[in-house]
């Protein structure tokens, strides 16, 4: 096909960015209200673990049953022009379904690292998880910047849903395969530690990828709670924890 | 009231409810009551780790739905088995995998812990996809009696009679811990796990009990399940709305007291049923999920704590 690559490339990057980032955004403020709700009904009365936790997972659910019930069970997919075909290489072929969601997710993930190490926002967030109190007392507000590190987390995580469906077809319930598959991640990678998660996420993605041509799809969201399991058993702080 | 009256009393009222029942002669007042006194039993058991020790387990399906496959399991290899001699080895395998679960993750602290009881459902629910002996992915057949054994009538009857006995064993056992030295560590843990450990309690061998005695008793409120139901499948048996149900009960009645859950559970049981045969089976699955967000954020304490004076 003689198409000119970069009219493709323009073409699928500006629609899926374009998408991704409206969901985002909208969900990001969402994400900021629901913070709010959060901070105000959990946090300030210091009572975060086990209500604050019911609280999400009411949320879990609810969005769960409301997706169901606008969109019913079956599984959804999208239509693209780049979804179909490959990127030739001598050796191997490179699916653009698989490749657009690993650039938008890898120019992200880089993007957000230099915002939380370059940014007086990004360093003030890095600096809320370690000592809240000592933030307070260089005056900035951790709530607010709470908020906003809740805001963007869900917006991160909002894009990364937008590629999702650029890989595979979707399912409300679908959500609940990555929670798993997140949590071994940060686990694995040391909490807070953003090229131990890169490197946790590519082993996982690996081991997982092995997994399901060998020993077949159906065994795959095993690998991340086996991982998770050997990770807590050997080396609880991850590979590079602090 | 001390422990044997209590248990007495609820004896009493167990068989008073199935007297009712019985009197009533109505096969949908047996599956009703059966589904509402299970979720006494989960809630009751989630409420043993989640409101004893503060430590939230999202993982309930994974220990329900142990008990269901192992009764799968002991039907197909000795049909004969009686049904609560299922229930204790369900309840048994349950206890294992909360322990070993418990043993490896609670060393976390306590989000960790929640996080990896989530992640721990969906690897048993792959576990069980993959096992073909229980039917897979395709899920498992299981022929019931007929006749109830020694009460006669039709096995539902015998059903929602062993899930009672469930219930006054789950309430006995948690109302025990929460008078005895058991109840007071995990108090202890729940409100300041740093400040517990310094004073001496065992933490860890606290929390392993508790979430021993929780994943057992889910287990054993799975184990008829199988039964139950007649066929089951790792969609149903893994289903979400077993985890927000068993959550949301103890939370909307009060986590506090062995009564929350129970409060929870006929409230919240009731409503869906009502709402199940008004509206539609849809609407009811939000209920649940609705109504702890609501609890959670107006009424911390939920129903038990309204009715407390405040200390």
């Amino acid at each position: 096909m003689d198409v000119s690559l970069d009219l493709l490339m323009n073409a699928m990057i500006s629609g899926l960015l374009l998408g991704g980032f409206y969901a985002a955004v909208s969900i990001g403020l969402l994400g900021m209200a629901v913070y709010q709700v959060y901070y105000v009904a959990f946090e300030r009365r210091d009572d975060q673990s086990l209500r604050g936790l019911s609280f999400f997972f009411g949320l879990l659910f609810i969005a769960e049953v409301g997706l169901i019930l606008v969109f019913g069970v079956d599984y959804r997919s999208v239509n693209a022009r780049y979804i179909g075909p490959s990127l030739q290489l001598v050796l191997f072929d490179l699916p653009w379904r698989l490749l657009v969601p690993f650039l938008v997710s890898m120019a992200m993930a880089i993007g957000l690292q230099i915002f939380l190490s370059r940014s007086f926002l990004g360093r003030a967030i890095q600096a809320v998880a370690q000592d809240q109190l000592a933030l307070q007392l260089m005056a900035a507000n951790p709530t607010r910047i709470k908020r906003i590190a809740f805001g963007l987390s869900i917006a991160t995580a909002a894009l990364a849903g937008a590629c999702l469906i650029i890989i595979q077809p979707v399912e409300p319930s679908i959500g609940r395969e990555y929670i798993g598959r997140v949590f071994a991640i940060c686990v694995l990678g040391g909490l807070g530690s953003f090229p131990g998660m890169m490197i946790a996420a590519m082993t996982l993605g690996i081991v997982e990828s092995l997994t399901s041509t060998f020993f077949g799809p159906s065994w795959a969201p095993a690998v991340a709670f086996g991982v998770l399991l050997v990770t807590l058993a050997v080396r609880p702080s991850g590979i590079l924890g602090r | 009231m001390r422990g044997t009256p209590f248990i007495l009393i609820l004896i009493a009222i167990a068989a008073v409810i199935f007297g009712l029942a019985r009197w009533l002669d109505n096969s949908y007042a047996f599956f009703v009551g059966y589904v509402v006194v299970q979720y006494i039993v989960l809630g009751t058991a989630w409420n043993i780790l989640g409101g004893y020790t503060g430590y939230v387990n999202f993982g309930i399906t994974a220990f329900f739905a142990i008990g269901a496959y192992s009764s799968v399991v002991l039907h197909k290899l000795v049909p004969a088995m009686p049904l609560p001699a299922m229930i204790v080895v369900g309840g048994v395998m349950a206890g294992i995998v909360g322990i070993g679960t418990g043993y490896l993750t609670l060393r976390l602290r306590g989000v960790f812990f929640s996080i990896a009881t989530l992640a721990l459902a969906v690897v048993v629910q792959t576990l069980i996809t993959n096992w073909d002996f229980v039917g897979g992915a395709r899920g498992a057949y299981v022929l019931r009696p007929r006749v109830a054994p020694l009460i006669g009538g039709g096995y539902i009857d015998y059903l929602f009679l062993i899930m009672l006995g469930l219930c006054v064993a789950a309430l006995a056992t948690a109302r025990a811990i929460e008078r005895s030295a058991l109840g007071f560590g995990f108090a202890a843990i729940r409100d300041d796990e740093a400040a517990a450990e310094a004073s001496g309690v065992p933490t860890l061998r606290l929390k392993l009990i508790a979430t021993g005695l929780s994943g057992g008793f889910m287990g054993m409120a799975g184990a008829p399940l199988p039964f139950y139901v007649t066929y089951l499948d790792p969609a149903s048996g893994f289903s979400l709305n077993y985890a927000v149900n068993a959550i949301a009960m103890p939370l909307i009645g009060g986590t506090s007291s062995w009564l929350g859950p129970v409060v929870g559970a006929v409230l919240v049981g009731g409503l869906q049923e009502y709402l199940r045969v008004t509206i539609s089976s849809a609407v009811n699955v939000l209920v649940a999920g609705v109504l702890m967000v609501v609890f959670v954020i107006i009424a911390p304490q939920g129903i038990v704590g309204l009715f407390k004076r405040k200390r």
